[in-house]
């Protein structure tokens, strides 16, 4: 089992969630985060000041999956989040030890999904 | 004679009108929009006021109110508010000065092209925007203003009643709202994606600040200090009370629970009904209206604007166009000169050719309204481009636009 | 060394920090995520108009535990979490490499807790 992190362009979100749910990935957790990598931050005006900096409103997506539904979530994350410009996000992939469900405490693959 | 009590309540009623575009209709709208787009909403109704005082001044004012062209509009002799001064207009107002009238109508000239932004929320270029508000306002605004209001008007001479701007305001606006809804299309995404809205703690302040303001729209209209204005004032809140419990109900019953938005929603219907009736209307009349008010705006933002799919994104044709129609048609079922001896019996009372003063009222103004304004959007289409780009409007208007955002995420 | 990751409900979120005062659990990171699963999304009422979709408002729970203490933790949150309907979330265990506390530069177990 694997954990998907991506961080991506919080107006891709709505793309990247229909293209899960076409492969068939329905459970996810997202949140607002802020982060920046290479794209250097948002210029915003401010009473005529323009302000470059911080971080950028990013959107964090976390997808628990099974080894076989690796490859297409973050297929689909691709097909949907990619615009080609700097900003478009990253995608970490990390070991799940274990999956537990709250309700029924079944573990492992079952659990997933 | 300038009468002081009646100058002091014109003044202040002329205060919250103006109080009602901002921020009572800015948060209204602001809270219905999206998170990425609230200033940029916030800001149309900003603008309105700014643009509109100026345009009023130089030549809005005289096209409205100034001495009459045929019936149909002022001429320019008022212009730069020319021979507008402080001794009263009999024509208008008798007992405050002329300058005092002129400033309480520019309020309403305001309000009124700032209640058409809900159609086209979400996705209007801010530039075309703002020529688009100069047009309207100079265009439609000005001439049906003069028919209903200005001396000579030919709607005000066949004995049309319009107490405090149902048919100038909210028809003329609402139906434009309509048309803009139908021209520009609908936001991406619309009936795919849920399109919440982003706060509506926003959205009840704004309905709670229109309402406080529209005391002054529909009491002050009697432009005295008088027992019409106290008769207006009720009528206002009451209608607005019936009109807020029905859509409850109506929710509560056919939907699933009774909510807070439905509340807001059904307040400004009611409030926006009741407006050409106001001042001429019993306190029974008012509850009747504001019922008739919440059920028809219902049907027409949860029924029809669903049936048709056109994206009047907060719902100006559905409330303001609907609710303006529904109460300068409910003027004359129940007008009452014991209520206004100024005014006219209405059907219940005995008079039934009011109701069809009415409804030419109510036609010319939506025939007008809709294909002027329609030339309007096709123009400034053609001419300046009426949407932002697909991608900008995905990032939402206020980055795109502004370079500004509303909230933060941390800090 | 381990991380918990629990995406619970919100109104559930008090329980299950109780149960992990009880066990003796203070470490927590708390974020207000959105979320779905089986559970196909909130259905909520815009003027008289049903909206189902979106995704539903969770918690998110982080707990960095040394490995004695995982049982206990997913008990604890099974605990307070559970109600048995459809909606009481996931747990996910990750393998944490090193955790070092900043203030003393301490690592590993010591850091942790």
């Amino acid at each position: 089992m694997k954990l998907i992190t991506a961080i991506i362009q919080p107006h891709k979100l709505e793309d990247v969630l229909q293209e899960l749910d076409k492969n068939e990935i329905h459970l996810r957790t997202v949140s607002d985060v802020i982060g920046c990598g290479r794209q250097k931050g948002r210029t915003e005006v401010y009473r005529g000041r323009k302000e470059t900096g911080g971080c950028l409103k990013k959107v964090r997506l976390e997808i628990a999956v099974n080894e076989d539904f690796v490859q297409p979530t973050i297929k689909a994350i691709m097909a949907a989040a990619k615009t080609g410009n700097i900003g478009d996000g990253k995608i970490f992939i990390t070991d799940l030890v274990e999956c537990i469900r709250i309700r029924t405490g079944e573990k492992g693959q079952e659990a997933i999904g | 004679m300038i009468n002081s009590g009646d100058t002091a309540w014109v003044l202040i009623s002329t205060a919250l009108v103006m109080l009602m575009t901002i921020p009572g209709l800015a948060f209204f709208y602001g809270g219905l929009v999206r998170r990425k787009n609230v200033l940029s909403t916030i800001m149309q109704s900003f603008f309105v006021l700014c643009l509109i005082s100026i345009q009023w001044i130089l030549w809005g004012y005289s096209l409205s109110f100034g001495p009459d062209i045929g019936h149909f509009i002022g001429n320019l002799s008022w212009a730069g508010l020319r021979n507008v001064g402080l001794a009263p207009n009999p024509d208008y107002a008798a007992t405050i000065p002329h300058q005092l009238f002129m400033v309480y109508q520019m309020m309403f000239a305001v309000i009124t092209p700032g209640l058409i932004t809900g159609a086209f929320a979400e996705r209007i270029k801010f530039s075309t925007y703002i020529v688009f508000t100069l047009l309207w306002a100079t265009l439609i605004y000005d001439p049906v203003c003069h028919w209903v209001w200005g001396t000579g008007g030919w709607l005000k001479n066949l004995g049309v009643m319009d107490f405090a701007g149902g048919i100038v305001v909210h028809i003329t606006s609402g139906v434009s709202a309509l048309v803009c809804a139908l021209v520009i299309g609908k936001r991406r995404g619309y009936g795919r994606e849920p399109m919440s809205p982003h706060n509506l703690t926003l959205t009840v302040l704004g309905a709670g600040l229109l309402w406080f303001g529209w005391f002054g729209f529909n009491a002050g209209s009697a432009l005295s200090a008088n027992g019409v204005a106290v008769s207006a004032f009720i009528a206002t809140n009451t209608a607005a009370a019936a009109a807020a419990l029905t859509w409850m109900f109506i929710e509560w019953k056919l939907v699933s629970k009774p909510t807070m938005l439905g509340g807001a929603t059904g307040a400004v219907a009611g409030l926006a009904t009741i407006t050409p009736a106001s001042g001429f209307v019993s306190p029974f009349a008012a509850i009747i209206i504001g019922i008739m008010a919440a059920v028809i705006c219902y049907i027409a933002v949860a029924v029809i604007k669903l049936k048709f799919t056109y994206d009047d994104s907060l719902d100006a044709f559905g409330v303001h166009g609907v609710g303006g129609t529904i109460g300068a048609f409910a003027t004359g079922l129940f007008a009452q000169k014991l209520i206004n001896p100024a005014g006219a019996n209405g059907l219940f009372f005995g008079n039934p050719s009011q109701l069809m003063v009415q409804s030419i009222g109510i036609a010319a103004t939506v025939i007008y309204s809709v294909s002027v304004t329609f030339v309007i959007l096709k123009v400034l289409d053609l001419v300046m481009g009426l949407r932002v780009s697909d991608e900008e409007e995905v990032i939402g208007l206020d980055i795109t636009q502004h370079e500004e955002s509303a909230y933060t995420l941390l800090d | 060394m381990k991380l918990i990751i629990a995406i619970v409900q919100p109104h559930k979120l008090e329980d299950v920090l109780q149960e992990l005062e009880k066990a003796e659990i203070h470490l927590k990171t708390v974020t207000n995520v959105l979320g779905c699963g089986r559970q196909k999304g909130r259905t909520e009422v815009y003027r008289g108009r049903k909206e189902t979709g979106g995704l539903l408002k969770k918690v998110r729970l982080e707990i960095a535990v040394n490995d004695q203490f995982v049982k206990p933790a997913i008990e604890a949150i099974i605990r307070g979490a559970k109600t048995g309907n459809i909606g009481d979330g996931k747990i996910f265990i990750q393998n944490l490499d090193e955790c070092i506390r900043i203030r003393t530069e301490e690592k590993g177990h010591e850091a942790i807790g």
